[in-house]
């Protein structure tokens, strides 16, 4: 490239402008990035469901348990391979702020049924042996900064009590949007201590369905055989009772989306309108490079050369500050069960970042282009 | 000597179309900003309305909701008892109250929500003073009937008045639908606690909350001695404003969080919007300044009126994004509140101080966007700049 030179002094013409211009692409693409994280995060608990696995709840909400009893029957249904229950624990630690999800499960099912998440197998074998053990996930650890061994102390809201638990186990994530903020504990260690109404009953069933057995007549097998008694089931796929959640958090996170992407673009606008301005401003030198022999084409791919390439330079360190910036963890600390910036929106990112620069050069590229050498010298 | 506007408004006008697009980044900055902070507020505000400062509200001890409260039938007579609490003819103005939650399908999703399902008594409503039956009729008691939130007629299929509703192994009707100014009861439907209990295999006789219509407003104090002293009331007593106060933080510290770090993002870039606009202006106005130097002002003068400028575009952009956002002012949405787990309805609260927030934050990025410009155009050589002509 013997333009090289050329193109370099191009750009540190005006320093500030380059400068501001890249910064304005770089501000605009973190701010892509950082929207595209936050609809991951409200996302996420659809993305990572198992496509196999029902979940079955109380007719009436989540919030009704259902009979231990029912374990049995549901793994009656033909097509059903495995079944877990666990219970929503919903106490507090240390304070109300310190929000995050406490899961009473089966220790002796829930492992196979949710191989997403990663126990070593020595700290699952303590977790088995210690009825007061308990397992956190990798971020939720991470925030209190809790280590293998620590004693845990809870304060029981629906369960009421202290309550205290042996940290026996981190477990990771196999994706990088699988959940890290979970707490789990023994459910037969909530069932000792717990008032004598919650005694044989369970918060809800995870199922998984028998490969090639047809889910959609699965769910319908299980909720007729409970239909019409005082605990009428509701099954529906993992992905489905996700989705519900989503459905319910509402327009916060389609708002946040659609306001953010049309200043998304009032930004590329303003980085796109200065890079024409600095075009129109140079018609003089570029007549001057047809006078000494430049073709068209060499003036137009000189032009657009040098626009899309603050356009990428910009996109590139926002993308680059975004993915380091999630990779921070979640800033509302706990709100989200993952705050993962996916790859698919950094391409997304790069790919708007090359077109927007190549819209934004496309107009004084072609005026250069088309500029009449005559006509330009004489407005020096 | 200053400089006068009128030189900076011309100057505006001849390089409109950087201006016009400084003035946009400005006013989408601005505009998310504020529609930010009016979901907020929204929020906010439906909880808090719910709540009145004349009411106690009382749950167990320890309980983080209602959802996890539990108070028994002998807890309420002494709390009903108690000097503190407004009484009439027909006795206490005492409201205890059971809650559900029903999974409802939305109607324009056809997913469920998680609805709050009150029960209470029909003294509810003279304790909660706000709620009215605005269609149809209250329901009555010992009878399986309903009266419906006007949000969640709106909201929810199969509630609105006339239907009937199959909900934990029982039919109900639905009789009216009650208003209470957009708060969360809105967003709920109520019947009668007893039968509530025994069609959700409930023990009956036990109750989640408690809301006391008290005898003025400062006896909230010696209420809550009365019930620290009395050792069978295992209870919190709470203003029932900061209950519900308490219970929107969560989701309102989120919106903030989210939003004021998504508008400060968009900030940083509106100001180097601004800035490349009053670069670009001095570095046109190179000569310009340099007579107006030449002719007497000083370098003060200089700086202020490129100030003032980029001041000037800055408030236009913040009135054009306040503009935009005051049609969002009372539109209902809706998202689920983690500390009830119900979904609630909302309506967005742009209020003249965020308003005066919004007008703020953009002088704020006119300023970091035209002071580095405006020092760079006072500190220009006069005789070289001048020399260029």
């Amino acid at each position: 490239m013997k333009f090289w030179p050329l193109l370099l002094a191009y750009l540190t013409r005006r320093k500030t402008r380059t400068l501001l211009t890249v910064g304005s692409f770089a501000v605009s693409l973190f701010l892509f990035c950082l929207l595209a994280t936050i609809r991951a995060g409200f996302q996420s608990g659809v993305q990572a469901a198992g496509a196999d696995r029902l979940v079955v709840i109380n007719k009436v909400s989540l919030i009704q348990p259902l009979p231990l009893a029912y374990r049995d029957r549901i793994l009656k249904v033909p097509g059903i391979k495995e079944a877990t229950y666990a219970n929503w624990f919903g106490g507090v630690y240390q304070d109300e702020r310190n929000f995050f999800a406490q899961f009473a499960i089966d220790h002796t099912t829930y492992r196979q049924m949710f191989p997403e998440f990663v126990v070593p197998d020595d700290q699952w074998k303590a977790f088995e042996a210690d009825k007061q053990g308990a397992i956190a996930g990798e971020s939720t650890a991470k925030r209190f900064g809790w280590k293998v061994g620590d004693r845990i102390p809870i304060k029981g809201a629906i369960f009421p009590g202290n309550w205290e638990f042996n940290l026996v186990g981190i477990y990771k994530g196999r994706r990088p949007n699988d959940d890290l903020t979970q707490f789990w504990f023994r459910w037969d260690h909530l069932i000792e201590k717990a008032p004598e109404w919650a005694k044989g009953f369970v918060g809800w069933y995870t199922v998984r369905v028998q490969p090639g057995a047809d889910a959609v007549a699965v769910t319908k097998d299980i909720d007729s055989r409970f239909a019409n008694s005082p605990w009428e089931t509701r099954t529906q796929s993992e992905q489905a009772f996700m989705a519900s959640f989503v459905e319910q958090m509402g327009n916060i996170g389609f708002l946040m989306t659609v306001i953010g992407s049309v200043v998304f673009f009032t930004l590329l606008l303003v980085a796109g309108n200065t890079m024409a301005m600095s075009v129109r401003e140079r018609t003089g030198e570029l007549a001057v490079l047809k006078t000494v022999g430049f073709t068209d084409l060499a003036v137009l791919a000189l032009v657009l050369v040098e626009v899309i390439l603050i356009a990428l330079v910009g996109g590139a360190i926002g993308i680059g500050l975004a993915k380091l910036f999630t990779l921070r963890g979640d800033p509302t600390n706990g709100m989200f069960a993952s705050f993962y910036l996916p790859p698919s929106a950094m391409a997304a990112g790069a790919a708007l970042t090359l077109l927007v620069g190549l819209l934004a050069g496309l107009i004084p590229a072609t005026t250069a282009m088309r500029l009449q050498v005559v006509q330009a010298l004489r407005k020096l | 000597m200053a400089l006068p506007l009128v030189y900076n408004l011309e100057s505006v006008r001849a390089r409109w179309r950087t201006t016009i697009v400084a003035i946009l980044g400005i006013a989408g900055t601005v505009g998310v900003f504020v529609a930010m902070l009016a979901l907020a507020k929204g929020f906010q505000a439906a909880l808090i309305t719910s709540g009145d400062p004349d009411n106690a509200f009382v749950r167990r001890a320890g309980a983080t909701s209602e959802l996890d409260s539990a108070i028994t039938l002998d807890q309420l007579r002494p709390l009903e008892d108690a000097a503190e609490v407004q009484r009439t003819g027909d006795g206490p103005l005492a409201s205890p109250e059971v809650v559900v939650v029903a999974a409802l399908p939305l109607k324009k999703t056809g997913t469920d929500a998680n609805v709050q399902v009150r029960g209470v008594t029909p003294r509810a409503l003279e304790v909660h003073k706000a709620v009215k039956v605005t269609e149809g009729r209250f329901f009555q008691k010992g009878l399986l009937e309903m009266v419906v939130g006007r949000n969640a007629v709106r909201s929810y299929k199969g509630v609105a008045p006339g239907d009937t509703l199959r909900l934990g192994g029982s039919s109900w009707t639905i009789v009216g639908v009650m208003d209470s100014n957009g708060s969360a009861f809105d967003s709920e439907i109520w019947c009668d606690a007893d039968l509530l209990n025994s069609t959700f295999q409930r023990p009956s006789g036990v109750y989640q909350s408690v809301t006391l219509r008290l005898v003025s407003r400062d006896a909230l104090g010696a209420l809550a001695a009365r019930v620290a002293g009395d050792p069978r009331l295992r209870v919190q007593v709470e203003r029932e404003t900061d209950y519900y106060a308490k219970a929107s933080r969560m989701m309102t510290n989120m919106i903030l969080g989210l939003g004021s770090m998504v508008a400060l993002v968009m900030g940083v870039g509106a100001v180097f919007a601004a800035l490349n606009t009053m670069y670009s202006a001095v570095a046109e106005r190179t000569r310009e300044v340099a007579t107006i130097r030449a002719v007497g002002f000083g370098g003060g003068a200089v700086v202020v009126s490129f100030v003032l400028e980029a001041l000037f575009v800055s408030l236009a952009g913040g009135l054009l994004g306040c503009l935009a956002v005051l049609p969002l002012n009372g539109l209902t949405t809706s998202t689920m509140n983690f500390q009830t787990f119900s979904h609630l309805a909302f309506a967005f609260r742009v209020t003249p101080l965020l308003l005066g927030f919004g007008l703020a934050f953009a002088l704020l990025m006119g300023l970091a966007g035209g002071v580095p410009p405006a020092i760079r155009a006072a500190r220009l050589p006069v005789t070289a700049a001048l020399r260029d002509l």
